[in-house]
């Protein structure tokens, strides 16, 4: 497949980032910080996205979505990380819709996967149990009594969790801590005794929560997927999501790289536009440089997460490289900035803090080498 | 079945009945190369076969035009013909200087007349050129160059120095820059001058490398008459065309190819335990590496899609030209990482007299020839940052 955009693609894009820059910039984000918004995003720029088509990018016409695939995703992704968008696109039109999709059983798909690309459903993953994302690490139990499940535990680093209407958790039905084998998906709907969700305020001010089960029973029809081999379809639904937010770190890093630019162009100090330093050019140019690999290495996983070729081994490699390039573009930002830099007024600090998250989420630079490696025979 | 489709599978078919077996094993480093050219001894028969079908069927050159010796193919069919190649393995039939550089120039550049004398010979691996740009005093400042070419009526007087000109002593003809317009300014009054290297005031002395090996010369003009029919394009214009090809020669040193994976080399010599390489260090540092590496080779084929979309390549091939040749060289670090004391070796049999350190130290060169790695940072910084200057 050719590693361009074709024209269908291209105007996503041209609409996205006309879309977002108009009615989410970062100016939003920063309201929404200091209102202490409750809900920590715009519902009308979430239902007007849902009308735009980008709730249910990755659903088909049945299903109610326009079926742009990860492609898509990530075309979006880039703008709302350009942008610094808040919206629960990622938690429930991406890794939620991934997992029903590949998991649901008919009846569950029929249910949730249009809700989600109205809008009028958020669902939300709660996987990780610790700083550290590793899903065969979950703890978190539940056990069988006759047709029932009762479950037991805590994650941590959930995005949207208390605006979510579902959350989808990851849970242990057999085996250790570390097993792949064991794992099973339950679905929680909201307001479910035993549930308890504590909003985390996070340094990207974005919607982040903590997930406590306390003897929380659910029936069987809560669980998606096949009980105990829950582990491939989670790795598959998180693939699609590495990449998506390879595609968000991608926007940021490529969004800090032009203002940084632009700024070389205008500042001066000794008597000259800083932007004539070469000390200054060969770093913008190297950071340059880096961006533009990862674009091609970010589209390329895309495609392979749709064409179903070896999207595990691609997912790492670009979420890797996005981590090291993001976390380049971000500093070298408020370096070359100087002062202001560093300060709340100006926007440049929301785009490091924002994607520091982005980056740990569902595995930072040392998760995806390691796993690129052992994905690649070593 | 599409048009491509079926040239796929025609191509298949006559790489597997054409290529001989010895040519689809990895080229070991210069030697294995097929320069071509007037003194070229062929290292075997096959490598003579190969070259000589290819080059029937205009494959050495696949783009180029049929009437001048190419195989006249789309840039769709030249994908398919590499990637068809690359899976059975077969090396390329042909390398030089005329298809990776004086060849696309002159097709811009030169009259109907040139292209017709000059193309067909270097598809066919009949002449070998050699490149005359630098200078002991003309090297990143290219355009300060001072052989001069003095006009004789029918011919241009040749005088000066060239120096690192790569091949020289074993190439048949050069493309050279001259002054022939002292009184323009420094990028005014540069010509682009074709002439054999046997014309009688060329000579050449070869400038050992840390390698060991002389891949370059020094390159003399005393007194050298060249006609004036061998020129390029316009008097005077030659810096146009001397950028042009440096954009080519640039994507070219950038583009390393595909070669054997680290990951294969490191199995190779340190095996594995439990599926894992044991020094986890130097497990992620060859991760890293091969990440760096793919999301750079991805970027080449984005270049080559979005060029075949429309897009032209100006100065991204300066980018092309730093990452490949920054990441190539930080393989051949790697390459010594994992194979430790043992890469160091200079002689013998055991290395091959010395092949991996050789070609080692041959990679620092890679940020260098064709214009150095802080070059192209400058040349992004100014023409794709417009940052200013
Ligand atoms: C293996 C090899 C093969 C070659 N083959 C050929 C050939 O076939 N034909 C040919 O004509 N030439 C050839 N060259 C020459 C090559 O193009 C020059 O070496 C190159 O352009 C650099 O010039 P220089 O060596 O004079 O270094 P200099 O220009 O003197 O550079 C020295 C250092 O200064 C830096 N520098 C220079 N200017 C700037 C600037 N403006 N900003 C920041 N840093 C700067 C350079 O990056 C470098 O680090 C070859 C070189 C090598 C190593």
């Amino acid at each position: 497949m050719a590693l361009v955009l074709n024209e269908e693609q291209q105007l996503l894009k041209e609409s996205a980032d006309g879309f977002f820059a108009e009615k989410a910039p970062v100016s939003q984000l920063r309201k929404l910080r200091d209102d202490r918004d409750e809900t920590g995003y715009s519902k009308e720029l979430w239902s007007e996205m849902a009308e735009m088509g980008f709730a249910g990018l990755l659903m088909s016409e049945d299903e109610g979505g326009v079926d742009f695939g990860a492609i898509g995703a990530g075309i979006v992704a880039e703008s709302m990380g350009k942008n610094l968008s808040a919206s629960p696109f990622f938690a429930s039109a991406i890794v939620g819709a991934s997992l029903i999709k590949h998991a649901g059983s008919t009846a569950q798909k029929e249910a949730i996967l249009p809700a989600i690309a109205s809008g009028e459903v958020i669902v939300t993953l709660a996987v990780d149990e610790t700083g550290h994302h590793g899903p065969a690490s979950t703890t978190l139990k539940a056990v069988k009594s006759s047709d029932s499940y009762v479950l037991n535990g805590m994650k941590t680093f959930v995005p949207d969790a208390h605006v979510a209407d579902k959350i989808i958790v990851v849970a242990r039905t057999a085996g250790e801590k570390g097993d792949a084998e064991g794992l099973s998906l339950f679905i929680i709907d909201k307001g479910q005794s035993g549930l308890i969700i504590d909003q985390t305020v996070m340094a990207d001010s974005r919607n982040w929560g903590k997930v406590t089960l306390e003897d929380v029973i659910v029936s069987e029809d809560a669980v998606l997927g096949t009980v105990g081999e829950a582990f491939p379809v989670l790795d598959k639904a998180l693939d699609v999501g590495r990449c998506v937010l390879s595609a968000e770190l991608l926007g940021i890093s490529q969004e800090v790289l032009d203002r940084t630019v632009q700024y070389l162009q205008e500042r001066k100090q000794f008597g000259t536009l800083i932007g004539t330093f070469q000390g200054l050019q060969h770093r913008a140019a190297h950071l340059y440089s880096e961006v533009e690999i990862l674009r091609s290495a970010v589209l390329k996983a895309l495609q392979a997460v749709d064409a179903g070729t070896n999207p595990a081994w691609f997912a790492s490699l670009a979420k890797a490289k996005a981590c090291k390039v993001a976390e380049l573009a971000t500093n070298e930002a408020i370096q070359m900035h100087g002062g202001i830099g560093m300060t709340d007024e100006f926007e440049i600090g929301f785009f490091i803090k924002r994607a520091r998250a982005v980056q740990n989420l569902y595995g930072g630079y040392n998760y995806h080498t390691d796993r690129f490696a052992s994905l690649s025979g070593y | 079945m599409s048009d491509l489709d079926t040239f796929r599978q025609e191509t298949r078919a006559w790489l597997e009945d054409n290529c001989p077996q010895a040519m689809r094993k990895p080229m070991k480093g210069d030697t294995d190369f097929c320069w071509g050219g007037r003194n070229y001894v062929f290292q075997s028969d096959d490598q003579k076969v190969w070259l000589d079908r290819m080059a029937a069927r205009g494959w050495t050159v696949p783009s180029w035009p049929k009437e001048y010796g190419g195989g006249g193919l789309s840039k769709e069919e030249a994908k398919i013909l590499a990637a068809e190649m690359r899976r059975i393995g077969a090396r390329p039939p042909l390398l030089s200087f005329g298809i990776w550089m004086l060849g696309p120039a002159l097709l811009e550049f030169g009259t109907h007349e040139q292209k017709l004398h000059y193309l067909p010979p270097i598809a066919r691996g009949e002449i070998r050129w050699c490149q005359g740009y630098s200078e002991p005093n003309a090297g990143s400042d290219l355009a300060s160059l001072a052989t001069k070419g003095e006009d004789k009526g029918d011919h241009f007087l040749v005088n000066g120095q060239k120096v690192w000109t790569s091949y020289a002593d074993q190439a048949d003809w050069i493309f050279c820059l001259v002054r022939t317009e002292p009184e323009a300014s420094k990028h005014e009054g540069i010509s682009f001058l074709l002439f054999d290297m046997e014309t009688e005031g060329v000579s050449t002395k070869p400038i050992k490398l840390i390698s060991g090996n002389s891949p370059f010369c020094e390159t003399f003009f005393d007194n050298v008459k060249v006609p004036k029919e061998n020129i390029v394009g316009e008097r005077g214009k030659g810096w146009t065309i001397a950028k042009y090809l440096l954009t080519h020669e640039r994507a070219m040193i950038g583009d390393q190819g595909v070669p054997t994976p680290l990951n294969v080399i490191a199995k190779e010599k340190l095996g594995l335990a439990d599926g894992q390489m044991e020094d986890k260090a130097l497990r992620t540092d060859v991760a890293r590496h091969e990440i760096d590496a793919a999301a750079f080779m991805f970027t080449m084929e984005r270049a080559t899609d979005e060029a075949k979309a429309g897009a032209s390549l100006g100065a991204f091939s300066s980018m092309l030209k730093y990452a490949g040749t920054e990441i190539n060289k930080d393989r051949h670090e790697m390459i010594l990482k994992v194979m430790g004391s043992d890469a160091l070796e200079w002689e013998g049999q055991f290395s091959n007299n010395g092949e991996v350190a050789r070609h080692w130290l041959r990679t620092k060169a890679n940020s260098i020839e064709g214009g150095t790695s802080e070059v192209m940072l400058n040349i992004i910084s100014k023409r794709i940052l417009n940052l200013p200057s």
